[in-house]
Order: C-alpha cells, then sequence, then structure tokens
C-alpha cells in the first residue's frame, strides 16, 4: 500500500486503543438530561420551549439565530423541568433546557427503519436547509455549522470532499467504530456531503492502524468516485491543513481555510449524520463517545443521547476507578479537562478518558537545553521554544511576525519536549494577546 | 465530589527526558573511552577521573555558593563536560592543569552565561583552549600508546597533522606519508592525539547509536565530514604534493570528536536543519583554512567556538519552512 502522510514534524504517541473493535453499545436513556444550546461555534441557539412543557424525540428546542448557528433538537421524550444555566464541559455555566425522560416518543416525521437509502434526490440547497434543520455540526470536536461549511464563498471553488477518518488522538475509537459497523450509512452520507457541496471527488483518509476500516471503506466505495486512502500513523493527521496536505500535497494558506485550495473537510460522523438528516429525516440527537481509560472496567463506545451527564457514561463502563485523578473530554492531546463528571455529552463529545494520578502530574519544568525536538516536530513549521520565551517577556509583536496564529494547538510540542516546558500554555496565551492586539489595530 | 486535576492539554507526553538524553550521550562516548584506556592506561583514567569530578564540583560549588541556586550537578551535563573535556587534553597533562580546564570550561563556559541551556560556547572546548593558551608546552606533547603505567613520565612525540605541518616546510607530503601511522591505526586510534579523539572508529560507532536513538540528526556531523571531504580533497587533487589527502584529514586530529560530540552540542548549536547545515559546513570550511593555511596543525577546536558565536545569528535568521504560503486575512 502506498502510504502517504504529511511532511512536516509530527509525533507519534502510543496509541492505547483500548475500546477498538468493540462494538457500539447503545445505551440505555438516562432519567434527566441537560441539553445546552450552544454546542456548536457560532451564535447559542434561542430557546423555544418553557418549564413544563411536553417534548419529542427530535422536537426543535432551540433554534438557530443567524447565519453561523444551528438549531438544537430534544434528544428524549418528556417534560421540560428547567430552562436555566447549567455547567458544560467549558467549565462554565450555560444556558441549557433540562428534560425529564418519559417513554419513548418519537417525531412522526422521523424514519426509524433500519432501510438503507442510497440515493438522495434533493438538490444542493434542500440538502444544506434540511441539514440546518437537523442541527448538524462537525462532530470531528471543532462543531462548525455543516451547512455553513457546504456553502462555498463567492470565487472559491470547491474540487475535492474530504472524509477524515484519521482518529490521530489516542485513546478514541469511536469513528473507526462507526467506519466499521456503519460503513453503508457513512458512504451514503459521504455521496450527501458530495451533492451538497456540488463536487465530483471525494477522498477517505484513514490511518493505517485501522486496516480493517480501510478494507470495509475500500469495499463499499468500490466504482464510485469516493477514493479510500490509506495513511502513515502520525500525529497530528487529523488536522484538517495536515490531512489536505497528505492527501493531495496542497497546503492550506496561512490564515486560510481549505476551500482556499479547492477542499471542504468532513470527519466520518459528521457524514453519518448528514445522512441521518437528508436520507433519514432524522436530526442530530445522538452520537458514539468512546469511554476510556487504562484503570476502567469495561472500556466501550457507547452511542449515546446529546444531553446525557457524563456520570451516567462512566457508570456504565464501570464506574470511576479509584485512581482517577483527570478527566478529558476527548483524546489526551487536544482534549479539555473536565472538572467534574456532572456536565452533559454534547454533539462535539468523541470521547472521555480517564487518567491516573501517575500519567495526569506534570513533570518538573527543566531548562531549555536547545534540543530542537520542538522545531523538528511542529506540523507548522513554527519555532515553539522561540515562541515560550517570548510570550513569557511579553513581546507579542514579535510573536505575530513569527506567526504564532499559524499555531494549530496540537500539542506536539510540549508532549515532545525532555524538559518539560509548558510550550503550548505559553503560545496560547500569545495567541490570545496577539488576537487583542490585532482587534485593537482593526478598532482604530 | 470528587477533586479532579484541571490543565490545559496535550494531558500526555513522551518519556524521554534531559537526564535520558544526557546519559544516552555519555553510552554513546563509552566506546571511544574504552579505547582510550587500552592506549593510554593509568594517564586516561586519571585525566578522565580528575575532569568529571571537577566539573561536576565547581558546578555545586559556583550553583550552591555564587547562583545560590538548587545545584543541578546531577542532571548529566557536567558529566559530559569533564569526559569531552578529558577527551581533547593530552592523557600525560598534570591533573591540576585538568583542575584548572574544569573551572574554565564549567565557571566561564558555562555558569557565566546563566548555566544549561544559556552558554554560547561549548564549555569543554572553553576548557581546552584556556588551557591551551594557558600551557602550551604541556597542551602539545603527546603520549605514545601503549604506556599503560605512565602518566606524566610517558615518553611522548608529534601527531600526524603536527608531523604534516612541520614537515611540509621542507618536505613533500608523498616524502611525510611514509612516517606518519598506516592508515589502519588512523582508523582504530594507535597514534598521537588527544586523549579521546584518537579512534576515528570508536567515535563513529558512538555517533551511530546516538542517530539510532535520535539524540541527533545527521546535519551537524555528516555537513561537517562532507564539507572538510570535498575542500581537502579539492586541494588535493590541485596539488598532492603540498596537501594530504582528504583520507587523512578525516582520520586524524580532532575532527572526529568534535563534528560528532562537540559542535552537536544542543545548547550551541542552531535550532533548524538548515541552520545546522550552514553551521556544519562553515565548520568544515574554517578547519581546513587552519590546518592547511594556518598557523596550527588543528583548527578544529576554533571553527567549533567560532560558529558557536554564530549560532544566535543564524537562529535569528535561517526559519524553518513555515506550512502555506501568507494570503491576507479579509
Amino acid at each position: 500500500m502506498n502510504l502517504k502522510t504529511f511532511s512536516r514534524g509530527g509525533v507519534h504517541p502510543p496509541e492505547h486503543k483500548l475500546s477498538s473493535g468493540l462494538a457500539i453499545e447503545e445505551l440505555p436513556l438516562p432519567e434527566v438530561v441537560v441539553i445546552p444550546v450552544s454546542q456548536h461555534l457560532g451564535a447559542p441557539a434561542k430557546v423555544i420551549v418553557d418549564r413544563g412543557d411536553q417534548v419529542k424525540i427530535g422536537q426543535v428546542i432551540a433554534q438557530s439565530e443567524g447565519f453561523v448557528s444551528t438549531n438544537i433538537h430534544s434528544s428524549v421524550s418528556g417534560k421540560v423541568l428547567k430552562v436555566d444555566k447549567f455547567m458544560d464541559s467549558s467549565g462554565y455555566r450555560k444556558m441549557a433546557v433540562q428534560i425529564q425522560v418519559e417513554g419513548e416518543d418519537w417525531e412522526e416525521t422521523i424514519d426509524r427503519t433500519d432501510d438503507l437509502v442510497r440515493n438522495t434526490v434533493l438538490k444542493s440547497e434542500a440538502i444544506r436547509k434540511k441539514i440546518l434543520e437537523a442541527g448538524i455540526v462537525g462532530l470531528g470536536g471543532a462543531t462548525f455549522p455543516t451547512h455553513v461549511k457546504l456553502m462555498v464563498p463567492k470565487g472559491k471553488i470547491a474540487e475535492y470532499l474530504i472524509i477524515n477518518g484519521v482518529e490521530c488522538e489516542p485513546y478514541l475509537t469511536a469513528d473507526h467504530a462507526l467506519m466499521m459497523q456503519r460503513t453503508e450509512e457513512v458512504f451514503a452520507g459521504i455521496l450527501v456531503l458530495m451533492k451538497g457541496l456540488g463536487v465530483e471527488k471525494a477522498i477517505v483518509g484513514i490511518e493505517n492502524n485501522k486496516p480493517d476500516a480501510i478494507l470495509k471503506m475500500k469495499q463499499v466505495a468500490k466504482g464510485s468516485k469516493v477514493q479510500v486512502q490509506g495513511l502513515k500513523v502520525k500525529y497530528p493527521q487529523g488536522g484538517e491543513k495536515q490531512l489536505v496536505q497528505a492527501l493531495l500535497k496542497r497546503e492550506v494558506p496561512s490564515g486560510g481555510l481549505p476551500i482556499d485550495v479547492g477542499v471542504v473537510v468532513f470527519n466520518v460522523g459528521t457524514a453519518l449524520a448528514a445522512y441521518d438528516a437528508v436520507n433519514k429525516n432524522r436530526p442530530l440527537i445522538d452520537r458514539v463517545v468512546t469511554v476510556t481509560g487504562k484503570s476502567l472496567e469495561k472500556p466501550s463506545n457507547f452511542l449515546v443521547r446529546i444531553g446525557t451527564p457524563v456520570s451516567y457514561l462512566v457508570e456504565k463502563a464501570g464506574g470511576l476507578p479509584g485512581d482517577t485523578a483527570k478527566v478529558i473530554n476527548g483524546g489526551p492531546m487536544m482534549g479539555k479537562a473536565l472538572s467534574t463528571l456532572d456536565v452533559p455529552v454534547v454533539k462535539g463529545s468523541s470521547g472521555i478518558l480517564l487518567i491516573s494520578e501517575a500519567e495526569a502530574r506534570r513533570k518538573e519544568v527543566l531548562p531549555c537545553i536547545r534540543c530542537t525536538k520542538c522545531v523538528t516536530v511542529c506540523p507548522m513549521g513554527l519555532e515553539p521554544y522561540l515562541m515560550m520565551s517570548l510570550s513569557e517577556k511579553a513581546r507579542y509583536e514579535r510573536m505575530e511576525s513569527e506567526k504564532v496564529l499559524d499555531c494549530i494547538e496540537c500539542g506536539s510540542c510540549s508532549y515532545t519536549c525532555p524538559s518539560s516546558r509548558p510550550l503550548l500554555d505559553y503560545i496560547r496565551l500569545g495567541k490570545a494577546e496577539v488576537g487583542k492586539i490585532m482587534r485593537a489595530r482593526k478598532a482604530v | 465530589m470528587n477533586k479532579f486535576i484541571v490543565s490545559p492539554s496535550p494531558h500526555t507526553y513522551t518519556d524521554e527526558s534531559v537526564p535520558k538524553l544526557m546519559y544516552g550521550v555519555i553510552i554513546s562516548l563509552l566506546p571511544a573511552l574504552a579505547v582510550s584506556v587500552w592506549f593510554f592506561g593509568i594517564g586516561m583514567i586519571v585525566v578522565t577521573s580528575v575532569s568529571i569530578a571537577s566539573c561536576i564540583l565547581f558546578e555545586y560549588l559556583i550553583q550552591r555558593y555564587m547562583m545560590k541556586v538548587k545545584p543541578s550537578h546531577l542532571d548529566g551535563s557536567a558529566l559530559i563536560t569533564g569526559l569531552l573535556l578529558a577527551f581533547c587534553l593530552p592523557a600525560n597533562i598534570p591533573f591540576w592543569m585538568v583542575m584548572i580546564g574544569a573551572l574554565a570550561a564549567v565557571g566561564i563556559g558555562k555558569m557565566t552565561f546563566g548555566g544549561l541551556g544559556n552558554n554560547i560556547f561549548n564549555p569543554a572546548l572553553v576548557g581546552r583552549v584556556f588551557l591551551f593558551i594557558s600551557f602550551p608546552v604541556a597542551m602539545t606533547a603527546w603520549p605514545e600508546a601503549g604506556q599503560w603505567m605512565q602518566y606524566t613520565d610517558a615518553v611522548t612525540g608529534a601527531t600526524p597533522l603536527g608531523m604534516m605541518k612541520e614537515g611540509l616546510a621542507f618536505k613533500t607530503v608523498g616524502e611525510i606519508m611514509p612516517e606518519v601511522p598506516s592508515f589502519l591505526h588512523l582508523l582504530s586510534g594507535k597514534m598521537m592525539g588527544s586523549s579521546g579523539e584518537v579512534s576515528a572508529l570508536a567515535l563513529l560507532v558512538g555517533m551511530l547509536y546516538m542517530m539510532y536513538r535520535k539524540i541527533i540528526s545527521w546535519h551537524i556531523p555528516v555537513s561537517i565530514l562532507a564539507t572538510v571531504f570535498v575542500f581537502t580533497g579539492v586541494l588535493w587533487l590541485a596539488n598532492p604534493d603540498r596537501f594530504a589527502d582528504p583520507l587523512f584529514h578525516l582520520l586524524t586530529g580532532g575532527l572526529m570528536l568534535g563534528a560528532i560530540f562537540m559542535a552537536t552540542d544542543y545548547v550551541t548549536s542552531p535550532m533548524t536543519h538548515k541552520g545546522m547545515i550552514i553551521y556544519g559546513v562553515g565548520i568544515g570550511v574554517v578547519t581546513v583554512l587552519i590546518r592547511t593555511f594556518g598557523a596550527y596543525p588543528e583548527g578544529v577546536q576554533f571553527a567549533i567556538l567560532i560558529f558557536n558565536g554564530f549560532t544566535p545569528l543564524i537562529n535569528k535568521f535561517v526559519k524553518p519552512k513555515r506550512f502555506g504560503k501568507e494570503v491576507s486575512r479579509g
């Protein structure tokens, strides 16, 4: 197999895919769900239900506000207990709808059969409308509203659809499970997205540590215009810019988007959600979440309703191990640490990772010995050691000219530093300050 | 309620650490150390032990009593400085001179700049050049190999490079070559020279180990050695009576030790691969210029120190290739 990968930098952390090959297990309904109205990038949706209302599964409970926004649906049937601020995975209290689960009462318009609908009769515009109505966002973690990405800006031409099946984060296996068990639907979803975008060509990128998924996707894509490409295992290949470069040798410009080189990238989970929305009338009310950790009794791939508390997932995976010191929403490289298990699963939750005390502790910070490892691994061609020292000295203008805003925050520098220096922490600080300076400059 | 640690990503780290890297370098120096003990016996053992002990002690004393910080004398870096300093001294040099060299290496070379990670010049070479200027006679009396029990009383002679430099005043290369050790001896290290620099073979084994462990990349050693080979090759082809052949230049003097272990010092070498090649080519060119046109038979020590001084400039102007072309943001 001809193995492609991105050309600059990258690391290979231990994979620890504990839940690899496990069947997707549908999680029983919890008693209460909390559904935040801001689960996507852009404006929060506007709540349209009230305390005491009865809602059905798939009913819109908060409506899209503005262009970059999307709808939020009830993932359960039951009674609205409260419309209030609840803590979400960011650690802040944000507007959400709390619903008491009662029975399983679905919206009648949803096609709940297992019949595969391969052909989409709808045109591009109608597809985008359905995707907006169904509340589809990028399920790889960035949660950018999908209907916006399907609108090619004036002056740009979309040539390729790229489907991200890389799943380069250690531990996570949700996308792998989808490609193995929902292969036909994922493929049909790719066709939907191609039609929505108006492109003729699509490439699915999958890392070579999932040979079974590569094979299955190749079988289903045979004879179509969808190409399946195995990739050499290297983090952060799932980064949009890295993936586009690995597959097409095209470099997204600094400050630009993949569409600048004729490409739009979606995650495999997003493809499945697009299929559900367009061909089955089913809004985004659940997703596959990997629950994992070395001490966890039963690492799992759960199909979870949006709004289910994280504590419920952990309980169903064998309970919280005694040595847990850190809970990560996402993978170990880019995931966010949670302060409590009492937060809901949202559209962007790809995994819950439990880390022990020994692994969670940061090591003592030693002086930089200029070993060049951070420069060598940076996939964006930046110099993390320099960024950190500039950030410490508050030299933000120089950071701007050194292209700090190109940083994708993949964490390869901090991961690789033999002196355990908090490189990315300081780079983030610098990015925020540079952002402020640039906004101030624009305001003048 | 559970109390969880909350910190920004990443949440996982490599097993690599500064001490592990340092001890990796030390392991890669062991073959050369073994060969040198075999050739120079007790002298090598005394010089090496005194050098290592003094470097560690001076680092401790300076950090503890002058800088008043937590001493880091056991992080492996002082040990490497001590080993490398011993490697570039003759094995019959009096121990008190070694101690002065160690004080110059750690004190002037490293601690004056703020300690590990901040120094501009390679500490071991600072120590060596300090001794070279202070004690020129002791620093150019090279013991003959095989005198196991002799230390300062060892019989001495000239290095192959020294023989070449002096001989060329009145002889051709062709007339000098029969007097210098054979190719096999140059490779194995049976010749006169600084204690640790003699065995090209043992040093190359160390280089391969460091590359295998990914402690160093090929860029610096290969660009230095290739430059010396090409430059001396051109000179040799132009006038084989006046200039020695490239293989002679590769296998003699401190070139291997310098290219593999001194020039690759993390702290004092450039941060990008492109910068490393500029640095390596520069060191190669200056080494050959000093050896063939300068006053000293050997120039690698000066060449490395000069380009150590250029490293901050190289870092400032030689940048890695950034991802993506620039476009103006709407």
